[in-house]
């Protein structure tokens, strides 16, 4: 689910539940944003368009 | 601060990426975050990756080849990162920086290797002895560690990893199982300094705070403090978490170095600013 950039681009839709999310205005791609309906989502940037894909997790890793 | 550029190379903006833009801004830091996964560049030709004049880069990439590949592409540029592709590489590889550290006289676990399902019995009785722990030659957070009690324990585990398509799983890196008093250490070192470390306590022999282990301030010794140094110097790194037990026969032994380390468990127990610590070794390293 992609946004134009805009007055509205920073509300967006869950792309797992349909549901409107805020995403920050000074978002970067690869920020988190945790969504009420318990899905972690990831910003996605692709030119001016802003958009939101569930956090797939990383498979190879660094931890504490 | 001012007039330093930071590169900040990141695929997702954790708690400590967060940290490090918001902190370098207070600092007059111009910090310039690069999505790693949206990149694309000529290799020793900067112009297509959009990145400018940078004085210094920090890479801070949760993917190890993210993090190693795109150290690499930076490097090809000139560009300074810390940590350098070297020690990315050499700290991911568990054999590898058990190799550095005992040739440079840094107290391990004892560690013992093979390369086949078959011949992994035969280190037993050769020095080692149950329990043992195998573990994978590539991760962290604890992932794929297998606790061997007896020889049961270890044709399940060898038998599992038979199945396994990667060929990593036929290389087995086995080390005594260390009998740590509840808990570990981690301890961080930024350029020739031990700023700050914290003890991870757990019931689980696993005691990686990712799988639940409980974070605590920790004291830094002088023995403590040289030892994480030298463990430093021995991968060629300039901010690390570095993870000592305490043997109970040995003293401190370094078990593994991570040289993308996570760290907002640390500053939550221990109020430590370690993301100004870093910036202020970034700008100075910028400054030489």
């Amino acid at each position: 689910m992609k946004t134009q950039v805009g007055v509205q681009a920073m509300m967006a839709k869950c792309p797992v539940c349909g549901g409107e999310v805020n995403v920050p205005d000074d978002a970067l791609p690869g920020e988190l944003v945790e969504h009420e309906c318990g899905i972690t989502l990831e910003v996605v940037v692709d030119g001016d368009l802003v958009g939101l894909k569930p956090l797939e997790g990383v498979r190879e890793d660094w931890g504490e | 601060m001012g007039g330093v550029r930071l590169l900040l190379l990141y695929d997702i903006l954790r708690w400590e990426e967060k940290s490090f833009i918001d902190t370098a801004r207070k600092l007059g830091v111009d910090i310039i975050p690069l999505h790693v996964p949206t990149v694309f560049g000529k290799v020793g030709d900067k112009s297509l990756t959009g990145v400018g004049e940078v004085d210094v880069a920090l890479q801070r990439s949760v993917s190890f080849y993210n993090s190693l590949e795109s150290t690499i592409l930076m490097e090809s540029y000139g560009i300074n990162v810390m940590n350098k592709s070297y020690t990315i590489m050499t700290c991911q590889d568990k054999l590898w920086t058990t190799s550095l550290l005992v040739r440079n006289g840094v107290p391990t676990p004892d560690t013992y290797v093979t390369f086949n399902h078959d011949t992994v019995y035969r280190i037993v009785g050769n020095g080692l002895r149950y329990p043992f722990v195998v573990k994978p030659i590539h991760g962290s957070w604890g992932k794929l560690l297998a606790l061997v009690d007896d020889e049961e324990d270890l044709r399940t585990v060898v038998e599992h990893r038979s199945f396994m398509h990667n060929p990593m799983y036929s290389v087995y890196y086995v080390q005594e199982l260390v009998r740590k008093p509840g808990r570990d250490i981690r301890v961080f070192t930024v350029g020739e300094e031990v700023p700050v470390a914290i003890y991870r306590y757990s019931d689980h022999w696993i005691t990686n705070t990712a799988r639940g282990g409980k974070a605590v301030p920790a004291q830094i010794d002088p023995e403590l403090e040289d030892l994480a140094l030298r463990a430093a110097k021995a991968v060629g790194g300039d901010f690390l978490g570095i993870d000592v037990f305490e043997h109970p026969e040995k003293g401190y032994v370094v078990d593994e170095v991570n040289a993308v380390t996570e760290f907002r468990n640390t500053v939550a127990v221990t109020g430590y600013d370690l993301t100004r610590k870093v910036l202020e070794h970034l700008i100075s390293v910028a400054r030489e």
